[in-house]
């Protein structure tokens, strides 16, 4: 990073710390998206209410933005920044509230970084601690979520907080006439973000110690690789399909590695005529294998027994359908299914499991949602639970664009 | 062998890459609606490419932002929109991930239409708790064939500096362009002015322009606010509305609730009128002028004495 880039990011970084004190003036938040600020603030309030059969809710949903407890959650509430930095970079922050199960509030700073805007080659450059483009949803926030809870091989593979971390993104637009876009990410492998890596949370998948490994040579970031294309099908029909991969040491040991692949699909078909964007039908699925390497190890709990080297499979992913049958009012299914091969270690997160979860959305205008979901799950060993859930959803500021 | 496939799938990618590139260097005009892309093909001409990005038949606030419109603007020479945040729910996302600094904001290959325009329905505060109002304003300014000629004469300026050796081509297009919208404007008044003061219902918010150019009056609109559906209670005032005031026609454009309209027209003895705002929806509506003729005959039609 060049002296000039550093103090840009530095800046930013400092505008992003002072922002919420910008949010008093009401005019300034609500005038961002008009252009006549140099930022765009928006917030993001979440909340969920229900109840399911298993008092422990953090056991049943493996996500941090899912709901927590039997009762009201509060998973999470985003303030959401972005602009102009200058004629090459544009810069973007998401600092994330929430309420843990106890009540007590937490504060992350989810993702802050740069994207460039004038590179030469059609190349475009991300740098900062980002959500990992891999797949479909790993990248979305829980305001584009299209449920109240993340999918099960998403939360186990990624951990609670999804697969995020710090570093940087090139990506390259193919010159086809179609979309096609071709995406390497290179970030740190370590922390609890990059959960199948070299996380302190491993634990929960090999059974052992986690190790700490120091940054040797390159080998020992993650390198996510990613290529998707899309093509528009007919007028009211496009399809986007993508292939990922996430390779990196993970912290079972020294020289063990993980390996995920994922593949991804959605296809939308959206009315020629459409009111407010309905109606719509949307279909969108993920794939995804990890190959986990586990090495000799002793057990966390008991450091008499000791686990043999092996490689840990699992395979999984989701596929969920959305119907949008009139202006503001959306039905969904999505079914979820985890397969893990046997382990020495029985470890909750890697056993069998599927989900199906049906859920409505009314929006009662673009800024804020209320969502209905029944969960009908089956866990191997533990048998079914059900669960009902209310999410309600609203925004404050800047009008968000929305990716397809 | 998997090298050799690598390879062979690269070589077949840049074929049809090539294959499907055209040759002659054209200047490359995207527009976001159909609307500013047929007054770009009045002033640049047989010459320019265009590619719209919205539907015709669309909800200009909600396109997807659909990978393929990346593609687009990618190769753009010239972006074209509307501004006024008529495309926020949309262009933004795509512009993210376009990384064409022809088009980036600021410089001559970007037009923003509403710069130029004197906005209406500008809100003095902003508060949502009045629907989904627009920071700057009304953003349906197209139907006013004054604001066009500023948006035109826009274009013009822009494609000059883009594309300095048509120049004086563009010029020529600026100004055959405003001697024919003078001539037709000074018809399409002579045609509303016998109803001059009328009222009119709308579903949105979108034909408050055209209502001021020609001297209608926007009675009530069947939306309660901006973006915000109608309900029962707002619908009963608005047959109330259109009963006191004498409202005959509600104007619909095809994304909208057309059910609603004809309703509300039932128990007011009202006619519904389709009259889409983009060119291409109706046939023989592929220009500015003749999608003006279309929906000021339809409107003169419909207020007229015959009926």
């Amino acid at each position: 990073m060049s002296p000039t880039t550093f103090r840009r990011t530095r800046r930013f970084v400092a505008a992003v710390l002072t922002a919420p004190a910008l949010l008093l003036p009401a005019a300034l938040v609500a005038q961002a998206p008009g252009g006549n600020t140099f930022m765009n603030i928006g917030f993001v309030g979440i909340a969920d209410a229900g109840w399911s059969t298993e008092a422990d809710v953090g056991s049943l949903l493996p996500g941090d933005h899912d709901p927590r407890v039997r009762g009201f959650t509060i998973p999470n509430v985003e303030l959401t920044l972005n602009g102009a930095v200058d004629p090459y970079f544009q810069g973007f922050a998401n600092l994330m509230y929430k309420l843990d199960d106890e009540g007590e509030t937490g504060v992350e700073l989810e993702e802050v970084y740069f994207l460039t805007t004038s590179l030469p080659g059609n190349l475009q450059l991300k740098g900062g601690q980002f959500f990992v483009e891999f797949g479909r949803q790993n990248t979305q926030h829980p305001h584009s979520w299209a449920f109240v809870d993340v999918p099960l091989m998403l939360g186990t593979t990624f951990g609670p907080d999804g697969l995020r971390s710090q570093g940087a993104r090139l990506s390259w637009l193919a010159p086809t006439p179609w979309y096609t876009e071709a995406l390497v990410t290179v970030v740190n492998s370590a922390g609890e973000t990059a959960f199948s890596f070299q996380s302190p949370e491993s634990p929960e998948i090999h059974g052992g110690e986690a190790r700490d490994r120091t940054v040797e040579n390159a080998g020992d970031l993650l390198v996510v690789p990613r290529l998707t294309t899309s093509l528009d099908l007919t007028s009211t029909q496009t399809v986007v399909v993508g292939v990922s991969a996430a390779i990196g040491p993970n912290s079972s040991g020294d020289d063990a590695d993980t390996r995920i692949l994922g593949a991804d699909l959605y296809w939308k078909w959206k009315s020629l005529t459409a009111l407010q964007g309905f109606p719509f039908v949307s279909f969108q699925a993920e794939a995804l294998a990890r190959r986990y390497e586990a090495v000799d190890r002793l057990s966390a709990d008991d450091p008499l027994v000791s686990l043999p080297g092996e490689t840990l499979t699992d395979r999984g992913g989701y596929a969920e359908i959305l119907w949008g049958i009139k202006p503001r009012w959306v039905v969904g299914t999505r079914a979820d299914l985890v397969d893990g091969e046997a382990g020495a270690f029985a470890s909750a997160l890697r056993s069998d499991r599927h989900r199906i979860s049906p859920s409505v959305t009314w929006y009662p205008s673009e800024y804020s949602r209320i969502r209905a979901q029944y969960n009908l799950d089956h866990r191997d060993g533990l048998g079914y639970d059900h669960s009902l859930w209310v999410q309600v959803e609203f925004i404050l500021g800047a009008h968000a664009a929305h990716r397809f | 062998m998997r090298i050799r496939t690598a390879l062979l799938g690269s070589l077949l990618w840049v074929g049809a890459w090539a294959a499907a590139t055209p040759l002659a260097a054209q200047i490359r005009v995207v527009a976001t609606t159909p609307d500013l892309g047929a007054l770009a093909r009045e002033i640049g001409g047989p010459a320019l490419e265009i590619t719209v990005l919205a539907k015709p038949t669309e909800d200009p606030h909600f396109v997807d932002a659909r990978p393929s419109l990346v593609v687009s603007l990618n190769r753009a020479d010239v972006l074209i929109e509307g501004g006024a945040e008529l495309e926020i729910g949309w262009l933004p996302a795509l512009l993210q991930s376009v990384r064409n600094t022809k088009i980036a904001s600021g410089a001559p290959g970007r037009v923003s239409a509403s710069v130029g325009v004197t906005m209406l329905e500008v809100p003095t505060s902003l508060d949502r708790s009045r629907g989904d109002v627009h920071a700057m304003g009304n953003p349906h300014f197209m139907l006013d064939p004054v604001n066009v000629k500023i948006i035109a004469a826009q274009i013009a300026d822009r494609l000059a500096r883009v594309d300095p050796p048509s120049a004086a081509s563009y010029a020529a297009n600026l100004q055959r362009f405003n001697e024919r919208i003078d001539s037709k404007l000074a018809e399409w008044q002579g045609q509303l002015a016998p109803y001059r003061g009328a009222r009119i219902v709308t579903y949105h918010r979108d034909f408050v322009y055209l209502a001021q150019r020609f001297g209608l009056t926007v009675a009530a609109t069947l939306e309660e606010r901006p973006g915000i559906a109608p309900s029962p209670a707002h619908l009963a005032q608005v047959i109330s509305t259109m009963r006191d005031q004498g409202a005959r026609v509600i104007l619909v454009q095809p994304y909208q609730n057309r059910r609603t309209a004809e309703t509300v027209a039932r128990q007011t003895d009202a006619t519904v009128l389709d009259m889409p705002q983009q060119p291409g929806v109706v046939p023989n509506t592929d220009t500015y002028f003749t999608l003006m003729d279309y929906l000021v005959g339809t409107l003169a039609r419909a207020l007229g004495p015959a009926r």
